[in-house]
């Protein structure tokens, strides 16, 4: 019961971002190029949660508690919204749902390239998101599937920094926290097999000892 | 023999009787509609406090030019909130709060390289070599938005026609104040500073290019370059040197600080050409500041006359 009521509170606060865009949307505040300004907050945002999501899992582990994979879904989800509205905004308020111009685009610009490659590998993430989809694919291949989000997230950082013009200060510092993410997951597959290769490798020394 | 002196005032520009008789009336309704302007921004500033607003010292007795445009001028509040000057920061939004106690006195620009009159000058020396008009420029940055824009200042061949540069002299460089106690932006190296740009001398000494030291009929912003800056409306925008301390001629083709950044990007030249795209995003339309929807971008930015300059020459390769 305590928990549905702290995810009704972490559901209002993801909405929190769009809330205060809509505000100054709505308030004539968001300085002299709007669609410019929505832009980047839903860009920013999307990595955000991305990053975020990507989190629970080590944090979890790493403070034991249990109850956090309970908001993992709802976060990934919301990084699926926020990466939508993006891409909404980028068809709709920079293209005006050219297709044609958008598709060269994608083949001519590599950071529209690798934003679109983040986008579209989210897609099958948000759709397998149900406990249903959970139990017709199977634990194991539905965690083989998610792992697409580490390569949706290399994608979106890599996005964010063939973007910049010169200063790429703020798109690394997002690539910094994915690089300790996923180094903590490469950590946790690492160390065990390290440790029994050890331990076979030491094990004939042993014996050379008797 | 009687010659007859052309009068000073142009017949059009005399005020029309009626309305000078009226003048009170006029007045009082002026004041009504400042009243109400006051009131209207009052109101937003409430809902949306904020935005930098300064009123700089009005530009005496300036003259109309024939160069301006008659499009829509960009509200003052986006051309003084938005602004891409890497000296402050980063963000757009950054250097009207960053530059606001910027010193533009004393300020000095020093003149040397291949001319005869190799000098130091003050910088209201300069703004007294001719008469300030407004020009009324389309601005087009190379990131694809653009704004309309009323400066003030006179052609830049003034200036260049006093320093009698030597005929070996083909380029002409200008240095922006690398001072990073007052400029925040310079403190991190995100270019290589200071900042430097160039023109060919035959693009300088053409009569749209500005020496620019006035906008919307004041004083520059410090945001926008004060004291003294260029303005070359048919270049994308990163080409119009802001606070500049330094006018050198050169020989060589002056290296620019964002060719040297990124040479695949940025050219010597750019010229604004919605057919030569950045290598990362199209340069074939942009978003006027204020507009919903993109418009085509025009060739030099819509200045014809400067196509002569760029005869014969490959503007894919001289991007």
């Amino acid at each position: 019961m305590k928990l549905s009521w702290l995810k009704v509170a972490g559901f209002l606060a993801c909405l929190a971002p769009l809330e205060r865009l809509g505000w100054k949307a709505y308030s004539g505040n968001l300085g002299a190029n709007p669609i410019e300004a929505i832009t980047h907050a839903t860009g920013d945002w999307t990595l955000i949660f991305l990053l975020i999501t990507l989190a629970v899992t080590p944090l979890r582990k790493l403070t034991k508690q249990l109850w956090m994979i309970r908001f993992r879904r709802m976060l990934g989800l919301f990084a699926f919204f926020y990466g939508l509205l993006h891409f909404l905004t980028y068809i709709w308020l920079d293209k005006f749902f050219d297709l044609r111009e958008m598709l060269a685009d994608v083949g001519k610009r590599r950071f529209i390239a690798a934003g679109f490659t983040a986008f579209v590998l989210l897609i099958p993430l948000a759709i397998t998101s149900t406990s249903g989809w959970i139990r017709r694919l199977g634990g194991r291949r539905w965690r083989l599937l998610h792992r697409l989000i580490y390569i949706s997230a290399i994608a979106g950082v890599i996005h964010y920094v063939w973007l910049v013009k010169a200063d790429l200060r703020k798109p690394l510092q997002y690539a910094f926290v994915l690089l300790i993410l996923l180094g903590c997951r490469l950590a946790v597959w690492l160390v065990p097999k390290v440790r029994q290769a050890a331990a076979l490798s030491s094990g004939p020394a042993e014996f050379s000892h008797e | 023999m009687l010659i007859k002196k052309a009068a000073d005032i142009l017949a059009s520009e005399i005020t029309p009787k009626s309305l000078y008789m009226n003048r009170r009336a006029f007045l009082a309704g002026t004041a009504i509609a400042g009243a109400v302007a006051v009131a209207g921004v009052g109101v937003q500033e409430m809902a949306s406090p904020s935005e930098v607003v300064q009123a700089n010292a009005k530009i005496d007795g300036i003259r109309k030019s024939s160069f301006s445009t008659t499009e829509k001028i960009t509200p003052y509040k986006d051309v003084t909130n938005y602004n891409n000057y890497y000296e402050f920061s980063t963000d757009k939004e950054g250097p009207a709060e960053l530059a606001k106690n910027f010193k533009t006195r004393p300020w000095t620009v020093t003149i040397d390289g291949l001319v005869k009159k190799k000098q130091v000058l003050d910088v209201d020396t300069i703004l007294k070599m001719a008469a300030p008009e407004e020009r009324i420029y389309r601005h087009r940055c190379v990131e694809g938005w653009s704004i309309v824009v009323p400066w003030v200042g006179f052609s830049l061949s003034e200036l260049i026609k006093r320093a009698e540069p030597l005929p070996k002299a083909r380029y002409v460089e200008f240095t922006t104040l690398n001072d990073p106690q007052q400029m925040p932006g310079l403190r991190v190296p995100v270019l290589d500073w200071p900042y430097v740009e160039g023109l060919r001398m035959d693009e300088a000494m053409h009569p749209l290019a500005l020496l620019c030291f006035g906008m919307y009929g004041e004083v520059l912003p410090n945001q926008d370059g004060a004291p003294l800056r260029i303005v070359v409306p048919w270049k994308y925008g990163f080409k119009s040197a802001k606070a500049i301390v330094r006018i050198r001629f050169t020989e060589e083709q002056p290296i620019n600080t964002w060719n040297k950044a990124a040479p695949s990007e940025y050219g010597f030249y750019s010229n604004v050409n919605p057919n030569v795209d950045h290598p990362r995003w199209s340069q074939a339309k942009e978003r006027r500041l204020g507009e919903f929807f993109k418009r085509p971008t025009l060739m030099f930015n819509g200045y014809d006359q400067v196509a002569s300059l760029y005869s014969g020459m490959d503007l894919k390769k001289y991007f």
